[in-house]
């Protein structure tokens, strides 16, 4: 059991937690926004260090309609005690329905067993923001959370205190009871239910958050997640998992390039098949069109086996697109050749010329990420009816509200007439935030006048995802005569993202290039970071870590290769590289340095926290230990989502070039933790998704069609080429170091290191991905 | 009319024979629990046992089950406790979850066969059955630790 003694260890390491915490100084609009004003926080902060209610400021209210964090919104109390909680962040496998509820309970004094989570529908108005992307859920929610169950542990403090006719000082909740000490009385949260319900939600300055000391949940680890039995009984419910009397099945033959629609179809072939009851259009918009659907011909069933079959019997003609000119190999070239002249500068430290022309030696190295799929395990499914001027739909979402407001647009409904279900998400990895599978479902039913389920095939999902994009990434460095950096330039070429949402900006944006293109923690006096031409002719999207993938693939690979062309061990490099602890601060030299959207005054680059982790990391590893013959062991460290994490690989790869990974080792530094144990199953995860994009992912087009499309021609990572064990070491923080991103950061340390343990092992420097069959003896 | 058991119940199909199980488990008897990954006999999501063999339920036809005896992951265990199921909530393993029915029914049917499987016999057993989130440390612990009992 592993990765328990692994939660021991990270535990057995932990400081003493801070003590008292007491709300102080922050207005109640504020707090009920979950926005700190810079000001106002600040101003706490510096009053009270490491005390009060916002410990620090978040970009959470910057997001569409804030934060909420009003128990009379999240909990309730019914009379036999069971607290009920409602978890308004979608679940895909991070496990956030677990943690923040485990917050709000933890803070109330409930007892876990006897609390239940309730899902929230999608109502922003309601509950905030409840986009769940970006590794944003606890580092965004863990604070209103905790005031959410201060709160109510308050007012049921204070139905006790009224039924006693003494001050609220005089009683305490402890374990789902309120206790009066002085006479002994206790009240079970079911008997103060009605009276707590009652008041009015107490104003912040009488809130007071729990002494860390007394958390019994928070950071501990000890708390299975809630579906873990639905799950393993076969009882939790996904998207295609919700069943309406009456209910269609619908699969939908798409454009197989992008931008062309349906020319004409004949449905005969498909309407002959057994169980085909109609063939039917699905509207289509033109491109870009966010999460809208690009359109197609339906065809509607008894079952989902018989749709699948008549679409195969379905003949659809499509016209042209100009994307029918993408070519992969040309699409490559053309990458290679535009990253190899100046692109627009987007971040300039020094003078980079001057320090190029000064150099002893340059050393440069140019890097290809394809461009791939998330096949999530659940491909993207939804039933909805629309019927009376109403729609319901049931399906697995990262983003419940614009899900609404998507649905609300596309119908021309009115707020109040759409609900969203959130059902649980089988995987999502950022594919799921975009909800133009729900739309189609939508538009069949109030086309049909019947409940319709829309069921994508793992055909559909790896052909028209939306995509993580493809990347050239260059770097060169200038060495002066002693082997130090002088000069660092890192040009990128890679559509964007934002082409999906407006005419194609055909250049890298803020938003992207700061996942670890320009903001570089190195102590280098003259950086240029650049973005070359790129147009897209796929749908992308963001990919669990989006940009931080090629860019920590490059960077942290090529820190490697400057390690090997002076002679130095790689760690020694890496942390020359990054220089003394400090606060790197690329805005001045930046466009537009974005921060995951959060303060850069709570979330710093701290390249002492950077070096703690590969120092943590490299120590706990081994690093430099002798290996056996055919083995090597490779380190990387990357900030993304506002973590730091250090990873080592541990890879033997045979006379044959079979590569296996023995051992990882993940330093993760993400601030205050919840739940240890869902950070450790994060890490384990983030590995295995590294190894298949390493090894593996690659979505590759010809004539404008994506040539994959089934696990045969797209593998994954199986049990058996797994990594035999992953040790996740977690830096101890308290209350007083912001919670940072955990469901993304672990992916993009994770490729260099291995590549870096491959060239340790073979002397084999992987610069294109996937690594494929280029360890082939 | 075809007629099968299906955790038990005997139940009757008058449809396309060439139906595959997976569809007439999920969309006509509302079997839920058994899960659509890939359609191609590729991730093992679909696993369910057929006469007490795990098998790929996407690559079953309807015809071919005539007769046969169907257990789910829903009729895995009356209360939802066989050894396998134990093991898997004392580890904690799945993230999102979607695969798991079709790990536990694999590992379930294996362990029925080899009730102390070594790494090897885990790994040969297993490695039909996709986690895209990544649990498989987990998965193979818990295959472990159902057969060593809980
Ligand atoms: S759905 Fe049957 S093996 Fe994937
Ligand atoms: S737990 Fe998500 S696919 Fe296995």
């Amino acid at each position: 059991m592993t990765h328990i003694e692994n939660l021991l260890r990270a535990r057995g390491e932990a400081p003493a937690r801070e003590t008292a915490i007491i709300v102080e100084n922050v207005s109640r609009r504020d707090l009920l926004k979950g926005v700190i004003a810079a000001g106002s926080l600040t101003l706490g902060a510096t009053l009270l260090p490491k005390r009060g209610l916002a410990a620090w400021a978040t970009g959470a209210g910057a997001m569409p309609h804030g934060v909420v964090s009003d128990p009379h919104v999240f909990v309730s109390i019914a009379p036999d005690g069971t607290v009920t909680i409602i978890a308004h962040r979608s679940e895909m496998g991070t496990g956030s329905r677990t943690s923040l509820p485990m917050v709000v309970a933890d803070e109330m004094s409930a007892d876990w067993r006897r609390c239940r989570v309730v899902q929230a529908p999608g109502d922003e108005m309601k509950y905030g923001n409840q986009d769940t992307d970006g590794s944003r859920s606890l580092r965004h929610f863990v604070q209103p959370m905790r005031q959410c169950g201060a709160a109510a542990r308050l007012m049921l403090e204070m139905a006790a205190a009224q039924k006693l006719g003494v001050d609220v000082s005089e009683v305490e909740a402890v374990n789902h009871e309120v206790i009066h000490r002085k006479s002994g009385r206790r009240f079970g949260f079911g008997e103060l239910a009605a009276a707590a319900a009652a008041l009015p939600t107490p104003p912040p300055e009488q809130i007071r958050l729990k002494d860390p000391h007394a958390f019994r949940y928070i950071g501990t680890g000890s708390v299975q997640i809630v579906d873990l039995f639905d799950i393993t009984t076969g009882k939790a419910v996904y998207g295609a998992d919700a069943r309406l009397p009456g209910m269609k099945y619908a699969v939908i033959a798409r454009p197989p390039v992008l931008g062309a629609k349906v020319k004409s179809f004949d449905p005969s072939a498909a309407l002959k098949v057994p169980g085909v009851e109609k063939v039917v259009e699905v509207q289509g918009w033109d491109w870009p069109a966010k999460f809208q659907p690009v359109g197609g011909v339906a065809v509607i069933a008894r079952n989902t086996g018989a749709a699948v079959k008549g679409r195969e019997a379905l003949k659809v003609t499509w016209t042209d697109s100009p994307h029918a000119v993408y070519d992969s190999d040309k699409y490559r070239e053309m990458l290679l050749e535009n990253a190899r002249k100046p692109g627009k500068v987007v971040r300039n430290d020094g003078d980079v010329e001057a320090a190029f022309k000064q150099a002893a030696k340059v050393v440069s190295a140019e890097f290809y990420v394809p461009q791939f799929a998330h096949a999530s395990m659940e491909p993207p499914a939804a039933t909805a009816w629309v019927h009376d001027g109403m729609c319901e739909v049931w399906a697995p979402v990262q983003s419940p509200g614009g899900t609404h407001d998507d649905l609300c647009k596309t119908l021309n409904l009115p707020y109040d007439k759409v609900k969203v279900n959130v059902t649980l998400l089988g995987g999502a990895f950022g594919r799921k935030s975009k909800c133009d599978f729900v739309l189609e479902a939508a538009l069949l039913s109030k086309a049909l006048g019947v409940p319709v389920r829309v069921q994508w095939t793992r055909e559909d999902d790896i052909q028209h995802d939306f995509f993580h994009a493809v990347a050239v990434e260059r770097i060169e460095a200038g060495l002066d005569a002693s082997g130090r950096v002088i000069a660092w330039r890192h040009r990128n070429a890679a559509p964007s993202l934002f082409s999906t949402f407006v005419p194609d900006p055909k250049y890298q944006q803020p938003l992207e290039y700061s996942m670890g293109q320009v903001d570089v923690p190195f102590a280098i006096d003259n950086i240029r970071c650049e973005v070359c031409e790129a147009p897209a002719h796929a749908r992308i999207g963001w990919f669990r870590s989006v940009r931080n993938v090629p860019n920590a693939f490059a960077v942290q690979s090529f820190v490697a290769e400057l390690a090997h062309e002076t002679g130095r061990d790689p760690k020694e490099m890496l942390l020359e590289l990054i220089g003394p602890p400090r606060i790197v601060d690329p805005r001045k030299t930046t466009v537009d340095l974005w921060n995951y959207g959060d303060p850069f005054e709570t979330y710093p680059i701290d390249t002492g926290r950077l070096r703690r982790v590969v120092e943590l990391v490299a120590e706990k590893a081994g690093w430099g230990r002798q290996l056996p013959p055919g083995h090597g062991m490779g380190i990387a460290v990357h900030r993304s989502f506002l973590s730091y994490i250090a990873t080592v690989v541990e890879v033997a790869v045979d006379d044959k070039g079979n590569l296996s990974v023995p051992r990882v080792d993940t330093a993760v530094d993400c601030g205050f933790y919840v739940n240890p144990e869902r950070i450790v199953s994060q890490m384990e995860g983030a590995a295995i998704m590294g190894l298949t994009i390493a090894k593996y992912s690659e979505i590759t087009y010809k004539n404008g069609a994506v040539q994959q499309s089934n696990f045969n021609d797209y593998p994954v990572v199986r049990i058996d080429e797994a990594p035999r064990i992953t040790n996740v070491y977690i830096v101890p923080n308290g209350w007083d170091v912001p919670s940072s991103g955990v469901g993304e950061p672990g992916v993009p340390p994770f490729i260099p290191a291995l590549c870096n343990a491959i060239f340790a092992a073979t002397g084999k420097r992987i610069r294109r991905l996937p690594i494929g069959n280029q360890l082939a003896i | 009319m075809i007629t099968l058991s299906v955790n038990g119940q005997d139940v009757s199909y008058d449809g396309d024979p060439t139906l595959s199980l997976l569809w007439f488990l999920r969309d006509e008897l509302g079997y839920t629990g058994t899960k659509f990954g890939c359609g191609e006999a590729l991730c093992g999501a679909c696993t369910v046992h057929l006469n007490g063999e795990a098998v790929r339920s996407c690559a079953v036809q309807m015809g071919d089950a005539a007769g046969k005896k169907v257990v789910t992951i829903e009729g895995l265990d009356p209360h939802g406790d066989h050894p396998v199921q134990r093991a898997w909530r004392a580890l904690n393993v799945p993230q999102c979850g979607f695969c798991q029915a079709g790990q536990i029914m694999q590992a379930a049917a294996l362990l029925h066969a080899t009730p102390n499987p070594t790494t090897e016999q885990i790994h040969q057993a297993m490695s039909g059955n996709i986690c895209r989130c990544g649990c498989y440390q987990r998965i193979e612990e818990a295959v472990r630790l159902a057969a060593t009992g809980v």
